[in-house]
């Protein structure tokens, strides 16, 4: 066993966990957050997609001691209280969603995108999305509710 | 995936010792190629040292004549660098091709070379721009590091330390990605260097090659039309379902064309 510490969502924890121990499965599993989704469990479809220090990864191709000391957000982590984060609130304001399985890693994604691409068009946000599927193909709306987001 | 002890390293000689006392043990750079392969329980290594608290790893230098990377710089640090946009726009780009932005801000430097996948984007860059790998031990000049499919120069034991580029009076590269991975099913970098044209292909081989008849053609003249007519042998070359050992050898063509159209 390994233990891990970490921040998630600005609250302190800590585990001790197996070592192969991935971090959307402590997340989910541990934490009890189950907002992150898995979706294909291989890197390809993003909808594991968490902020690592700040950054859009993949949680379930990280291992949750490689996420130790770091300051992790997931969906969860957003609102606050009542107030949904810009970001959702323009996925909500764009139909950005169908079945919604997608929707907390195209969140987190589209935040991520929007931190490196303040002014991001079309283009950008298609090209930047390419680590995220959408099995309902609903990207029309995706797209627009990153680019529209009043972040 | 398997059990296994995890370490983190704090210097290359503490990985280096870790690494040696362990039973079968295995270096984690980022993590993007060797986590999946743990995954499938196509690895199972005994332990896994991680490289991530070895600062030193991690960093862009840029003198005159060369630009030198950390092995455990990630491919977003590369394609975001202002230092290596001005240097080499070419390696920026071909950086922030590879994969999606949640892998290029874990995969490295180091882990893409060393493990060496035949459809990686950094071999074309490291072979075009005739590029040094650096070890703990010693270096290996690109003509010499790549051996073969998932096979490098590399001994057991020895670990990437940096990756210098000769800055190119001019570079280009152009790649025709697998449509779901993103990996080149063909990539091609062609580069003036001070030692000459090279034209380094990645993705339709075991690993990254040259192509010295391009190369001359382009010595006598550096145009498009120059490499149009000249086909590959699509002996030995890679075949999936996503594309046959002909169609790679005609993309390699149409991706050099491009590649010295954009040079």
């Amino acid at each position: 066993m390994a233990k891990v510490s970490m921040t998630v969502n600005g609250k302190a924890v800590s585990a001790n966990v197996e070592p192969r121990t991935l971090l959307v499965e402590y997340i989910r599993e541990h934490l009890r957050l189950t907002g992150t989704h898995v979706g294909c469990d291989t890197t390809q479809c993003g909808a594991c997609t968490v902020h690592v220090n700040g950054q859009a990864m993949k949680s379930c191709t990280m291992l949750a001691v490689q996420a130790e000391g770091a300051e992790v957000t997931t969906i969860e982590g957003l609102a606050k209280g009542d107030e949904l984060h810009p970001m959702q609130a323009s996925f909500k304001e764009n139909h950005g969603l169908q079945c919604g399985f997608c929707t907390p890693g195209m969140v987190m994604a589209g935040i991520d995108i929007r931190r490196r691409h303040p002014n991001a068009d079309e283009q950008t946000v298609r090209h930047e999305l390419e680590g995220n599927l959408c099995r309902c193909t609903g990207y029309h709306n995706i797209v627009k509710a990153i680019m529209n987001a009043q972040v | 995936m398997y059990q296994f002890e995890y370490h983190k390293a704090s210097s290359v000689d503490d990985a280096l010792k870790k690494l040696s006392s362990a039973d079968d043990g295995k270096i984690l750079a980022g993590g993007m190629t060797l986590l999946p392969t743990m995954k499938q329980r196509l690895a199972a290594p005994s332990d896994l040292i991680d490289l991530a608290g070895v600062y030193d790893l991690k960093g862009i230098k840029v003198d005159g004549a060369s630009v030198t990377i950390g092995a455990m710089t990630t491919h977003y640090d590369v394609h975001s660098s202002a230092e290596v946009q001005k240097a080499i726009p070419a390696l920026s780009k071909l950086a922030g091709l590879i994969g999606d932005p949640m892998v290029r801000h874990r995969g490295t430097i180091g882990g893409s070379l060393a493990n060496s996948d035949p459809s990686a984007d950094y071999p074309a860059a490291v072979m075009a721009l005739g590029a040094t790998i650096k070890t703990n031990a010693r270096e290996i000049a690109a003509d010499d590091y790549f051996k073969g499919l998932f096979e490098t120069a590399l001994e057991d034991g020895e670990l990437i330390v940096s990756v210098s580029f000769p800055i190119p009076k001019r570079a280009a590269y152009q790649k025709f990605p697998q449509p779901a991975s993103r990996y080149a099913m063909v990539g091609v970098m062609v580069a003036e260097t001070a030692d000459g044209i090279r034209v380094a292909v990645t993705g339709a081989g075991p690993c990254a090659f040259r192509v010295p008849d391009m190369e001359k053609a382009l010595t006598a003249k550096f145009a498009p039309e120059s490499v149009a007519d000249i086909k590959i042998s699509a002996e030995g070359l890679n075949e999936d379902i996503h594309a046959s050992a002909d169609y790679r050898a005609h993309l390699v063509t149409v991706m050099a064309k491009r590649a010295v159209a954009e040079a």
